[in-house]
C-alpha cells in the first residue's frame, strides 16, 4: 500500500470511495460551518445597527411624547376680558389674555418683584397660554368673572428642565434657564402643579417656531395629500404601461429603447425629479409653489418606473397556460388580460406600488425645488394650500438651534417610521394572503 | 360604467381646482431665502399670523443665492414677495431682477448674526486672532523669512503659536455654498491675510492673485466641511474636543452648557460685544421686498411693520430671544421709519 502522501495525485484504484470523502469531510464541513458563521455575522451586525438606531431615536423621542403643564389659578376678570360689559364677541376675541397668565402667574408668587424678576416668572409659561384662554372663554362666554385653576402649557425650557434634559449643576450662565427660575418650578412641582400629560399638540398642531406648540399635523395632511395625487396617477398609470408592455406591445427595437429607459428612470437620482418638475409643473404650467398636488405630480413621475418594473414582474409571473386557456375558450386578448391574467398579477403589482409610496413618503429631495421645504403654521386643508411633507418637517426641526426640537425631531422620525413599517407590513400581508405561486 | 365616472370626476376636478388658482390671486406671504434668517423670518411669521387677521405667511428655506433666484424671476402671485439673505443683495442680483420686470426693491437691515469659533468645553481657550486663523486655516501662506508662497505647513496649533497646544489643526466648518461660510471668509480669512507684509507686497503687483491666496481654504483636511446643519458641529465638537467649529451665535448660545465661544483678536462672542460690533465675526441679516406687490398681496406693509417694531427686533424684542443680534437703537429707528415709507433700493 502506498501512504497517500507520497504521490501528488490521490490513488483511486486503491482506495474505496468512502476513505476520500472521509478524508475531505472535515474540511468540508468547517467550510460550512465558517460561512454559516459569516452569514451570522453579517446579519446580527446589521440588527445591531438597526438596534442601535432605533434606540437612539425612540430614546431621544419618547421623551417629546408627553410635554409639562403648569396649574395656574386664572380669574376670569371681566374688567380685562369685557370692560363695556356687552359680551360683545370682538370685544372678547381681542382682550388681552396674556394679561390673566401674567395675573396668575403672580398671584402664585407675590414675592417676585421688579421687571427682569417678573419677565423671568413670565417665560415659565407658553405664549400659547393666552390662545388657549381666549377660546376657552369663546366657547364659554359663562366664565367670564370666575376663578378656575387652569392647567396651562408651559414653556420649553421649563419642560427640558422637566424632562431633565438640562444641567442643574451648571452655573446660571451656561444654561439657559435661571437660578430664580429653577426656583420657582421646584416649589411648583413639589405642589404638585407642574405636571406632564400626553402631547397632544404633537399631533393636533401645525408647525411653530416655539417648541412647546410644535405639531407635525401640518406635514402629516401634506403627505396624505401628496401620496393621494402619487397613487392616483402613478398606479393607474404604471398598471397600463406594465401590461401593455408585457401583453400587448410587440417586441421590437422600439419597446427594447422603451424599457431600457424606464429601468434607467428607475436609477435616476430623485432631485433631478425635482428640477423637471419646477420646469414644467411650476413655470410651464403655472402651477403655485409649494402645493401638494405638484409635489404629488413630481413623486409620480419618481415612483411610475418602480411600479412598471414591479408591475411587469407579477405579470410575468403568471403562467403562460392561464392565457393559453383562456383564448382557447375564445376570450379576446382584453378579456383574457382583464379577467384572468390582471386579477392573478394584482397582489404583485399592489406590493410594487405600496413600496413605491413608502419611497415616495420618505423623500425630500426633490421637494425642495418646488417649494416644500418651507415654513407652514396653518394645516393644508386641501391639493392647492401651501404644505410641507413630513420628511421635510424632520429636516427643518433638525436645523434648528432650540435644545428642545432635538426630542420632537426624533419623535416626528418615530412617526415617520411607523408609516413605513406600516406601509411594508400592509406589503408582506398582501403578498401572503392572495398572492399565488405556481 | 361606475369607474369611468369617478375617473371623470376626478379629471374634472383636477381641472376645475387648476383654474381657480389661476384665477384667484394668493391670500398669504410668500418668502424665499437664507437659512441663516429663517429662524427668526419664521418666528415673526407666526406672531404676525396669531396677532393679525391676516394668513400665517410661508417661508422657504432656499439659500440666500437661491432666494434671489426666486425672487428675481418676475412679478406676480405665482413669485415670491419677500427674499430673506444673509449678505446684502449684489449688483448682478438687481440687474437680473430689473432684466425680469423687478425694479423696485426695498431693503431692510433687520440685525446681527455673530458667527462664533467653538470648541467644547473640556479644552482651554485659545485667544485666536484672525491671523492665526487665516495661518491655520489658508491654503497657501507665505515662508516665513522669505515671504515665498508655499503650501501650507501648519499641522497642529502650537506650531502657529507657541502659547497654543499641540493639538491637530481640525475646524469643522459650512460648505462653499453657504453664506455663513461666505461671511467667514470675508471677515475672517481676507482680514487675516492683510496683516502679512508678503501678501500686501502681492496685493499691489497682482490684486487678483492676492484675493484668491487670501480666500483660499486649505483642503488637506484641515479645515473639515460638515454640511449645513450646525447642530451636528456642536456634537462633533463635543464628541472631538480638539476641534475648533464654525457656526451661527444662536447655536453657541443654545448650547452654553457643552461649548464655549473662542475670543477673536481679544474679545469674546457674547451678545453685548456682537451688538456693540467689537467682536469682529459679525454679519449684517436682510430682507428685501418687492415694492409692486405690496398693494396686491395682503399684509406685507403689516408684516415689516411687526418684523421692524421694538417687540420683535429690539434690544428685548422676542427676535433677540431666539439669537438674533438687534442694532443699535438709533438704526433701528431709521431702518423702521425707511421701511415703513418702502424707500426703494437705488438702482
Amino acid at each position: 500500500m502506498n501512504k497517500p502522501s507520497d504521490s501528488a495525485a490521490p490513488d483511486f484504484r486503491n482506495r474505496d470511495i468512502k476513505t476520500i470523502v472521509n478524508a475531505g469531510l472535515k474540511r468540508r464541513h468547517a467550510a460550512e460551518r465558517r460561512f454559516r458563521w459569516y452569514g451570522l455575522i453579517a446579519i446580527s451586525l446589521g440588527l445591531a445597527f438597526v438596534a442601535l438606531m432605533f434606540g437612539n431615536i425612540i430614546s431621544k423621542g419618547y421623551p417629546a411624547f408627553w410635554q409639562t403643564y403648569v396649574q395656574l389659578p386664572i380669574r376670569f376678570d371681566p374688567t380685562v376680558i369685557d370692560p363695556e360689559g356687552h359680551h360683545d364677541p370682538k370685544a372678547i376675541e381681542s382682550a388681552d389674555y396674556a394679561a390673566l397668565v401674567r395675573a396668575g402667574l403672580r398671584d402664585l408668587f407675590p414675592a417676585v418683584q421688579g421687571r427682569t424678576e417678573l419677565r423671568a416668572l413670565y417665560d415659565l409659561v407658553s405664549s400659547d397660554a393666552a390662545y388657549e384662554l381666549r377660546s376657552r372663554v369663546i366657547a364659554n362666554p359663562a366664565l367670564i368673572g370666575t376663578s378656575q385653576e387652569v392647567w396651562l402649557l408651559a414653556s420649553a425650557t421649563v419642560d427640558t428642565l422637566v424632562k431633565g434634559n438640562i444641567d442643574r449643576t451648571l452655573d446660571e450662565t451656561e444654561r439657559p434657564i435661571k437660578d430664580n427660575q429653577v426656583g420657582w418650578i421646584d416649589k411648583l412641582q413639589a405642589s404638585g402643579k407642574i405636571e406632564k400629560q400626553f402631547n397632544t399638540i404633537l399631533f393636533t398642531g401645525g408647525d411653530s417656531r416655539e417648541p412647546e406648540q410644535a405639531g407635525i399635523r401640518g406635514a402629516l395632511m401634506g403627505s396624505f395629500y401628496t401620496l393621494l395625487i402619487t397613487f392616483l396617477l402613478s398606479f393607474p398609470m404604471g398598471v397600463a404601461t406594465a401590461v401593455y408592455l408585457e401583453e400587448f406591445a410587440p417586441k421590437n427595437r422600439w419597446t427594447d429603447l422603451i424599457e431600457v429607459n424606464i429601468n434607467n428612470l428607475a436609477a435616476v437620482p430623485s432631485i433631478v425629479f425635482g428640477l423637471l418638475g419646477l420646469a414644467v409643473f411650476i413655470n410651464f404650467f403655472g402651477l403655485p409653489r409649494s402645493a401638494p398636488l405638484v409635489g404629488g405630480l413630481v413623486l409620480s413621475l419618481m415612483t411610475l418606473p418602480v411600479i412598471i418594473i414591479a408591475g411587469r414582474a407579477a405579470l410575468t409571473s403568471v403562467p403562460p397556460s392561464i392565457r393559453e386557456a383562456a383564448l382557447g375558450m375564445g376570450a379576446s386578448k382584453l378579456q383574457m388580460v382583464g379577467h384572468h391574467v390582471l386579477p392573478l398579477a394584482m397582489p404583485g403589482m399592489l406590493t410594487g406600488a405600496i413600496i413605491g409610496m413608502a419611497r415616495a413618503l420618505g423623500e425630500s429631495a426633490p421637494l425642495l425645488m418646488i417649494g416644500m421645504v418651507a415654513f407652514i403654521v396653518d394645516v393644508p386643508k386641501g391639493l392647492m394650500d401651501p404644505a410641507t411633507v413630513l420628511p421635510v418637517q424632520i429636516y427643518l426641526w433638525a436645523d434648528l438651534p432650540e435644545r428642545a426640537f432635538v426630542e420632537r425631531t426624533s419623535a416626528a422620525i418615530m412617526v415617520l417610521l411607523a408609516f413605513m413599517v406600516l406601509m411594508n407590513g400592509l406589503a408582506i400581508i398582501l403578498r401572503k394572503r392572495f398572492e399565488r405561486r405556481w | 360604467m361606475l369607474k369611468q365616472k369617478l375617473a371623470l370626476a376626478l379629471a374634472a376636478t383636477f381641472i376645475v381646482t387648476g383654474s381657480a388658482y389661476a384665477q384667484s390671486a394668493r391670500d398669504y406671504i410668500s418668502m424665499v431665502g437664507s437659512s441663516t434668517v429663517y429662524p427668526f423670518a419664521t418666528a415673526v411669521a407666526e406672531q404676525f399670523g396669531k396677532g393679525s387677521k391676516f394668513k400665517t405667511p410661508k417661508v422657504e428655506s432656499t439659500g440666500t443665492g437661491g432666494g434671489f433666484k426666486l425672487f428675481c424671476g418676475g412679478v406676480g402671485v405665482q413669485y415670491p414677495d419677500i427674499s430673506n439673505a444673509s449678505r446684502a443683495i449684489k449688483k448682478s442680483e438687481i440687474e437680473t431682477c430689473a432684466k425680469n420686470g423687478v425694479t423696485e426693491i426695498v431693503e431692510v437691515k433687520i440685525g446681527f448674526d455673530g458667527i462664533v469659533i467653538a470648541s467644547s468645553k473640556k479644552t482651554k481657550p485659545m485667544a485666536l486672532t484672525v491671523k492665526d486663523l487665516w495661518l491655520a486655516l489658508a491654503k497657501e501662506v507665505p515662508e516665513p523669512g522669505t515671504g515665498k508662497l508655499i503650501a501650507n505647513p501648519f499641522k497642529t496649533w502650537k506650531e502657529i503659536n507657541p502659547d497654543f497646544p499641540a493639538t491637530k489643526i481640525e475646524v469643522l466648518g459650512p460648505p462653499p455654498t453657504s453664506g455663513t461660510r461666505d461671511a467667514f471668509v470675508e471677515l475672517v480669512m481676507d482680514t487675516g491675510c492683510k496683516e502679512f507684509s508678503a501678501i500686501k507686497a502681492l496685493e499691489k503687483a497682482d490684486e487678483k492673485k492676492a484675493k484668491v491666496v487670501c480666500a483660499t481654504v486649505r483642503e488637506d483636511g484641515g479645515y473639515i466641511e460638515a454640511g449645513e446643519n450646525d447642530n451636528l458641529i456642536v456634537n462633533k465638537l463635543v464628541a472631538n474636543p480638539n476641534a475648533l467649529g464654525i457656526f451661527g451665535y444662536s447655536f453657541l448660545e443654545e448650547n452654553m452648557d457643552k461649548i464655549q465661544g473662542e475670543t477673536v483678536n481679544g474679545v469674546a462672542p457674547t451678545f453685548e460685544n456682537i451688538a456693540d460690533g467689537k467682536y469682529p465675526v459679525s454679519r449684517p441679516l436682510f430682507f428685501y421686498i418687492k415694492k409692486a406687490h405690496v398693494d396686491v398681496i395682503p399684509g406685507i406693509k403689516e408684516y415689516v411693520t411687526e418684523f421692524t417694531s421694538e417687540k420683535a427686533a429690539g434690544s428685548e424684542g422676542y427676535l433677540a430671544n431666539k439669537g438674533l443680534i438687534p442694532l443699535p437703537p438709533a438704526q433701528r429707528k431709521q431702518i423702521a421709519a425707511d421701511a415703513s415709507a418702502l424707500k426703494t433700493l437705488a438702482p
